[in-house]
């Protein structure tokens, strides 16, 4: 075979291969629009660890339903008729996350990636996601970080943040009576930067914290700090555990006494799943905030019921952010007719949004964070249990401007 | 002077699942030469039995503390007998890469089963609030915590030193070929003597059960301070064990009391102390008599 050969040979493979291309475009949308004439929605998060039962698998449904309602609500007109949902379990570790975020923005057609719980996980993801210029909704993971120092074009942040738990609970508790704090935390990331958005809150109500205590992480044996934290007697310890160590927080503080000193408990992040585990009668009275609640009304409730037909249980805030992420994302990518992220970005800056989770949302512009109204929740008394999956009252609804920091303190620049 | 006493007992509860599991892991490893990384995988499927008994035939903590040690029991013979038998002669590697393996095989079959969320449990009335005592109020379940694992061990060291099914794991611990040359069947208390390993390790499950989370990863932290508590006690010794179970106990709690960045690490520079000074533990081999 010679060079000119060899060079027509080239020529006409590119040629299929630009056709393989552009040839797979959905029927409704105008060929090319498209790359590899599919819309790659991909989960990333922890499919087998600690988070698994709060988003895991069952984000992954939620997403499904999204992309079921929006097939129903545009049919023939949607601009792309394949669809693909893919879900990765990064294991709740930074570097896993990383190599399974490059991986699915270069080989695996993601066009965005959602999710990602853990603090540490999601920075490396909205990492990738500024050098791939793909979109990362992230939903589950807390820190300010993502939507303030590390900001990028192509990162939101779509249902909580520390600021908003640490607002809701350190200002609502501290404003009710509590005054004095102490609080212990994990010593990693997500504890510290908890400890620091509740201490500013707790201050800026005119509280004070008395002192932090740092554990490690995980732990199951939680006593001593805890009897530590209650020889200051202050008004209330705010743990800022989460999920298993949560539990043993929990448990310990009931076990130890503390309550009867008139000590209460605040707790930094709690899911509904965590109460369903451990049950009502341990936590009754716990004041936390919420993003979002299945029974707080009726458009919730029918979503959540749909929820538990696909996965026989009830959804947390975090399934149901994936729902309206992912929904929200397509609707976007219909506005746009296309999935070129710097279209689909600018279609979402600066929307505002009214969905089963978001309630007056707004994606702002500035930060991409999603602010909408949040919720101060009471967790119910046994007595009071109607039904599977019904623990919380909502007590106060907090207002979108106010449940998040406002725009003007965001020291995010792009 | 108060808090003092409160952070010992606090120390000691917490040092009583470790003093119970390790013994359990001393026995099987001087009888069988077996170092059992499923340990934390027994630990963990003893509490979740005991969630899993509450909830759907409503046996309380006290039938818990008697019925899953049997079940556990004979879950350690079924494993024995399928699996860690046809190790024994082969090198210590292999029993590692078996009872590790186990430990992910039994952990995953538990998140698949019951999810990573937990599971709830309600102790007794009885156990539940608080008692007076000098003047320090300590919550009633740390002291039954305590109390009890102390009567376990106490009634496993008569057996051990008392009977002759004592003698006969003691001689098989210490002088295997002794024993044999004696004419006792050694080979015979190997299966019992792992079944009573798992029973000690699932009853420490069921004591955790209304005090700590009981989820399928609640065994692996866990498993990892045990093998310090063991190397600290001295391998196959089984008063070290007990011994190093609630010194480590009261090590975690007045390092969480005074040094809280510290809790953990303490028990390993511990760790390392030991075995700088007295490398067989302090209880170790060459001194074992118990």
């Amino acid at each position: 075979m010679n060079s000119r050969q060899i060079r027509a040979g080239a020529v006409a493979m590119t040629g299929v291969l630009l056709l393989g291309a552009c040839g797979g475009g959905g029927p409704g949308g105008s060929g090319g629009d498209f790359t590899d004439g599919k819309l790659v929605l991909a989960i990333l998060n922890d499919q087998s660890g600690i988070y698994k039962d709060a988003s895991g698998p069952n984000s992954v449904k939620a997403v499904k339903m999204a992309v079921a309602d929006y097939q129903k609500k545009y049919g023939d007109r949607a601009v792309v008729d394949d669809i693909e949902v893919t879900s990765t379990d990064h294991q709740n570790k930074p570097d896993i996350a990383n190599t399974k975020a490059k991986e699915l923005y270069e080989r695996g057609g993601a066009d965005v990636i959602l999710d990602v719980p853990t603090s540490s996980a999601a920075l490396a993801v909205a990492n990738q996601a500024k050098s791939h210029k793909k979109l990362f909704l992230d939903v589950s993971a807390a820190t300010t970080a993502l939507t303030g120092a590390q900001c990028n074009k192509y990162t939101f942040q779509w249902a909580y943040n520390t600021y908003m738990l640490a607002n809701g609970t350190g200002t609502t508790v501290t404003q009710n009576g509590d005054k004095n704090w102490h609080i212990i935390y994990p010593d990693y990331q997500f504890g510290q930067d908890m400890t620091k958005s509740f201490t500013e809150a707790i201050k800026g109500a005119g509280g004070t914290v008395q002192g932090t205590i740092p554990t490690p992480f995980p732990n199951d044996n939680f006593a001593t700090f805890l009897t530590k934290a209650g020889s200051t007697n202050p008004d209330v310890i705010g743990t800022m555990q989460a999920g298993g160590d949560l539990i043993n927080v929990v448990k310990q503080f009931n076990e130890s006494g503390l309550k009867d000193k008139g000590i209460n408990l605040a707790v930094g992040l709690m899911l509904i799943t965590d109460i369903h585990s451990l049950g009502v009668e341990q936590f009754a009275g716990t004041m936390f905030t919420d993003a979002w609640y299945w029974n707080m009304d009726a458009e919730s409730r029918a979503w959540a019921d749909r929820f538990r037909d696909e996965t026989g249980a009830r959804p947390t805030f975090e399934h149901a952010g994936n729902y309206s992420a992912a929904l929200q994302y397509l609707e976007a990518v219909q506005e746009a007719g296309t999935d070129d992220a710097d279209a689909v970005v600018g279609k979402l800056e600066g929307k505002k949004i009214n969905d089963m989770f978001l309630r007056n949302g707004e994606v702002r512009a500035k930060d991409h964070l999603v602010v909408h109204d949040a919720y101060l929740a009471r967790v119910k008394k046994p007595s009071e249990v109607k039904e599977p999956w019904d623990y919380e009252e909502i007590v106060t609804t907090i207002p979108a401007s106010k449940a998040f920091p406002p725009a003007e303190a965001s020291t995010c620049s792009r | 002077m108060n808090a003092l006493l409160q952070y010992a007992v606090q120390g000691l509860a917490a040092g009583s699942f470790y003093a119970l599991a390790a013994l359990g892991l001393a026995i099987i490893f001087g009888v069988l030469g077996v170092v059992n990384f499923a340990h934390g995988a027994f630990y963990m499927l003893g509490a979740v039995t005991a969630a899993v008994l509450l909830d759907t035939l409503n046996l309380t903590l006290w039938w818990s503390l008697l019925v899953v040690p049997v079940l556990m029991f004979a879950f350690g013979v079924v494993v024995e007998r399928l699996f860690v038998q046809w190790l024994l002669r082969l090198d210590p590697l292999y029993n590692f890469l078996l009872t590790f393996g186990l430990t992910l095989v039994l952990v995953e079959l538990v998140k698949q089963k019951y999810g990573v969320s937990g599971l709830p449990y309600t102790p007794p009335e009885a156990l539940q609030g608080r008692v007076e005592l000098a003047g320090v109020v300590l919550p009633r379940y740390q002291l039954f915590v305590f109390l009890f694992s102390v009567a376990i061990c106490v009634l496993v060291w008569l057996v051990m030193t008392r009977t002759r099914v004592g003698m006969i794991v003691r001689a098989s611990t210490e002088k295997p070929e002794l024993a044999r040359a004696l004419g006792i069947n050694v080979g015979r208390w190997v299966t019992p003597v792992f079944g009573f390993g798992v029973a000690i390790a699932g009853l420490a499950g069921v004591l955790s059960a209304p005090f700590r989370a009981i989820t399928a990863d609640m065994g692996n932290n866990f498993a990892i301070i045990l093998f310090a508590v063991v190397v600290i006690g001295g391998l196959g010794s089984i008063v070290g064990a007990v011994v190093a179970g609630f010194l480590v106990g009261l090590v975690e709690a007045f390092g969480q009391a005074y040094a809280p960045t510290f809790a953990q690490v303490l028990i390993f520079v511990l760790m390392a102390l030991v075995i700088l000074v007295r490398p067989a533990g302090l209880f170790g081999r060459k001194e074992a008599t118990a």
